[in-house]
C-alpha cells in the first residue's frame, strides 16, 4: 500500500473534514519547513565561501578601495606554500593540537575511568568539572594572563609553592619556550571535561554482563581493561578527538586573549595568523586563498577521519 | 558477599576514585573562585603578593566596572562631599564619577543579539528538524551533512566576505547583522539537536492526530511541539551559550554599536594597565549565568556539545 494513512482517511471522511486534511501535501509542508535554514546557510555561509574563493584568484586590498583589482590567478597559492612563515605557524598548530588532544585524552579517560567507579556524590563533582568547558574563552582567557603574571599571578604562585622555584623568575606569557605551555594548560583546563563526558557515556554504554563473562573465564583485571574497556570505548575517544581537533585547528578567541599569537609568533597558529594576513595587512586577496587551503585541510583531515571512525565502529 | 555484583567496584577503590576526582575538581574550579574573589577585591589587594585568600571585600571593582571616573583635587573633594555610597568609594583614590561606562550597553547587546539568534535558530531548526525527521526529504543525508560541515569553518575564514557583504547591505555593527549571523552558525547545532529529539517522538501520536482530523501543521504545533519542549529548551540553551561567550565574528566585526561583552570586557584598563578588580567582576556577571545554564543542563550537556552524536 502506497497510500499514506491521511489519505486513506480523507477518503473515507465527508466533505470539509478531507479538504482539511488535504489542504498542504507532506511534500509541500517539507519544502516549507526546510527551506529557510537552508536559504539562510547558502546567504550566510556558502555565499561568502565561494566569494572568498573568487577573492582568492586576486590581489584584492580592502583598505585600498580605489586601486584596480587584478586577477593574480594561482599566485596567492603559489606564494602560500612557499612561504616559510605559514608552516611556522603549522607547526606551532600542530604542537599545540597534539599537545591539547593528548593531554585531553590521557586525563579526560583516567576522569571518566574514576568517576565510573560510581563513588558518592559522582554527580554533583563531575557538573563542578564540566563548568570551565562552558565559560566564554576570550573572557577566561583574558583572565588567565592575570593568573600567568610573574609574582603577583595565581599559577606562578603555586608552581614556585610546589616547586621551590621563585614565582617572579618565569613567565608563561613572555617566554619563548613557556608560552606554548601557555596556551596548552589553559585549553586542557577548559577542554578535558569535554572528553571526560564523551569517554564517560562509552564506559557506561559497556554492558556489565560483558564483565561478569570475563570474571567467570578468570580474565585479570588488566586483561579485562585492555581487551574490553579500552576496544569499547575506542569509538567514543576518536569522536571526541575529532570535534576538539577541528575546534583547536580553528583555535582563536582563547589564543588571542592569551599570547596574542606572541612572543614573536612563537604561539600564532594558524587563525591568528590568517587574522593578521586579513585584518591588519589587510591582503585581502592573499588571505582569502590561505582561508581556502585551511578549509580544505580540515574538511579534508576530518572526511578521512569520519571514513576511518565508521570503521572503528562498524568493528 | 553474594548481595554485590562482582563487578561493583570494591570500597577502598571508590574511596581512592573519589578522593582523586574531587582533588582535580578543586584545582579545576581554583581560577573561577579566583575570578569570582577578585572581583571583590581592592586594586591593592588584588596585585599583592603573595596572591591574598583573606581579604576585606569592597564592591570598587564592580563600581569601576559600571562607570568613569575623573581625578579631581582635594579641595574639590571637601567642597563637594560624596553623595551616594559609589561615590564615596571612589572618592578615596581622589576620584569623581563622571559617568556610566560602556558595559551595560555591552552587556544588553550581548543580551539582544544572544536571545535574537536564539529564537530565530530554534524556530527555524525546529522546521527544518521535523521536516527532516518526518518526512521523505530529497538529498536527506547530503544537505544533513552540509548543515553540520558549515561548523567545520574557521570563523576567520569566511569573515573576510561576510565583513565585505555587511558593509555593502548596511548589515556592518548592527545588532541584526550579528543576530543573523550568529543564527545561521547556530543552526547546524539546533537541526542536528532537535531532530534527534524530534526522531524519539513516536511518530503514532501524530498519525492519531491526523486520523482525528488535524492538518500537518496542527499536528505539528499541538502535538509535535509539546512534546518535543524539553529537547526545544536545552537546545535554546546551547544556542544561548554559544552566541554568549562568541567572540572571533564580534571582535572583527562590531565595534561602536553591536559590540558584545566578551571583546569588551579585555579592554577593561584602569590607569595602570588592566584594572583587575573590574575585569572580574565584569567576567563573573557575564560567567555566572551561563554557570548556572550548565548545571541546569547536566542531564543535556554531553548530547549537546556532541551535536546528538552521542545520547545518554
Amino acid at each position: 500500500m502506497s497510500r499514506t494513512s491521511p489519505d486513506r482517511v480523507a477518503r473515507a471522511t465527508p466533505g470539509p473534514v478531507a479538504r482539511r486534511l488535504t489542504g498542504l501535501s507532506d511534500r509541500a509542508i517539507a519544502w516549507i519547513f526546510v527551506a529557510p535554514t537552508i536559504f539562510l546557510l547558502l546567504a550566510i555561509n556558502i555565499f561568502p565561501l565561494i566569494w572568498t574563493l573568487r577573492l582568492s584568484f586576486t590581489n584584492m586590498r580592502v583598505n585600498r578601495p580605489n586601486e584596480p583589482v587584478e586577477w593574480v590567478g594561482l599566485r596567492n597559492y603559489q606564494r602560500i606554500l612557499n612561504d616559510s612563515g605559514i608552516w611556522e605557524t603549522m607547526q606551532a598548530t600542530a604542537h599545540f593540537l597534539f599537545w591539547t588532544l593528548a593531554l585531553q585524552i590521557l586525563i579526560g579517560f583516567t576522569l571518566a575511568w574514576l568517576i565510573n567507579r560510581k563513588f558518592r556524590g559522582n554527580d554533583l563533582w563531575t557538573t563542578i568539572i564540566v563548568l570551565p568547558m562552558m565559560l566564554s574563552p576570550a573572557v577566561v582567557g583574558n583572565f588567565w594572563t592575570f593568573l600567568y603574571q610573574p609574582q603577583i599571578g595565581l599559577f606562578n604562585y603555586v608552581v614556585g609553592f610546589l616547586s621551590g622555584a621563585d614565582p617572579s623568575s618565569f613567565s608563561m606569557i613572555a617566554d619563548v619556550r613557556l608560552a606554548p605551555w601557555a596556551i596548552i594548560i589553559v585549553d586542557t583546563w577548559m577542554w578535558t571535561p569535554f572528553v571526560m563526558l564523551i569517554c564517560l557515556a562509552g564506559l557506561r554504554s559497556i554492558p556489565e554482563s560483558i564483565y561478569e563473562a570475563a570474571e567467570c573465564d578468570r580474565a585479570s583485571k588488566w586483561r579485562q581493561f585492555w581487551t574490553i574497556t579500552v576496544p569499547m570505548v575506542l569509538p567514543f575517544l576518536m569522536l571526541a578527538v575529532l570535534f576538539r581537533g577541528i575546534e583547536n585547528f580553528k583555535m582563536f578567541d582563547l589564543v588571542v586573549q592569551l599570547t596574542g599569537g606572541g612572543p614573536g609568533n612563537t604561539t600564532e597558529v594558524t587563525s591568528i595568523n590568517l587574522k593578521r594576513e586579513a585584518f591588519e595587512k589587510w591582503r585581502t586577496g592573499y588571505s582569502s586563498a590561505y582561508a581556502i587551503i585551511l578549509f580544505v585541510t580540515v574538511f579534508g583531515l576530518a572526511s578521512i577521519y569520519v571514513k576511518a571512525l565508521n570503521k572503528v565502529k562498524s568493528r | 558477599m553474594s548481595s554485590y555484583s562482582i563487578t561493583e567496584p570494591s570500597k577502598p577503590q571508590k574511596w581512592i576514585a573519589g578522593s582523586l576526582v574531587i582533588a582535580y575538581a578543586l584545582i579545576t574550579l581554583m581560577p573561577l573562585l579566583w575570578i569570582i574573589a577578585t572581583g571583590f577585591k581592592s586594586p591593592a589587594d588584588s596585585i599583592a603578593y603573595p596572591p591574598k585568600v583573606f581579604f576585606t571585600p569592597t564592591l570598587e571593582g564592580y563600581v569601576n566596572l559600571f562607570t568613569t571616573r575623573t581625578r579631581q583635587t582635594a579641595e574639590f573633594l571637601a567642597a563637594n562631599p560624596p553623595q551616594t555610597w559609589y561615590a564615596e568609594i571612589v572618592a578615596k583614590y581622589d576620584m569623581v564619577i563622571a559617568g556610566p561606562s560602556r558595559f551595560g550597553e555591552r552587556f544588553l547587546n550581548s543580551v539582544i543579539i544572544g536571545f535574537g539568534s536564539t529564537f530565530l535558530s530554534i524556530f527555524l531548526g525546529t522546521l527544518a528538524a521535523y521536516a527532516f525527521s518526518r518526512f521523505k526529504v530529497p538529498l536527506k543525508d547530503d544537505l544533513l551533512f552540509f548543515i553540520l560541515s558549515t561548523r567545520m569553518m574557521p570563523p576567520i575564514a569566511v569573515a573576510i566576505p561576510i565583513f565585505l557583504m555587511f558593509r555593502q547591505l548596511g548589515l556592518s555593527d548592527t545588532h541584526l547583522g550579528m543576530i543573523l549571523l550568529y543564527t545561521a552558525v547556530n543552526l547546524s547545532l539546533s537541526v542536528w539537536l532537535l531532530k534527534g529529539f524530534i526522531d524519539e517522538i513516536p511518530q503514532e501520536y501524530e498519525e492519531a492526530a491526523l486520523i482525528d482530523g488535524y492538518t500537518r501543521f496542527q499536528a505539528f504545533y499541538k502535538v509535535v511541539l509539546p512534546q518535543a519542549a524539553t529537547g526545544i529548551a536545552s537546545t535554546a540553551i546551547f544556542c544561548l551559550i554559544f552566541a554568549w561567550n562568541e567572540y572571533a565574528f564580534a571582535v572583527l566585526l562590531t565595534s561602536g554599536n553591536a559590540q558584545t561583552a566578551p571583546p569588551f570586557i579585555p579592554t577593561i584598563i584602569g590607569t595602570a594597565g588592566q584594572d583587575w578588580p573590574a575585569v572580574a567582576a565584569g567576567a563573573t556577571l557575564f560567567l555566572m549565568p551561563v554557570m548556572v545554564f550548565t548545571i541546569l543542563l547536566r542531564k543535556h550537556l554531553l548530547r549537546g556539545i556532541t551535536f546528538g552524536a552521542v545520547r545518554k
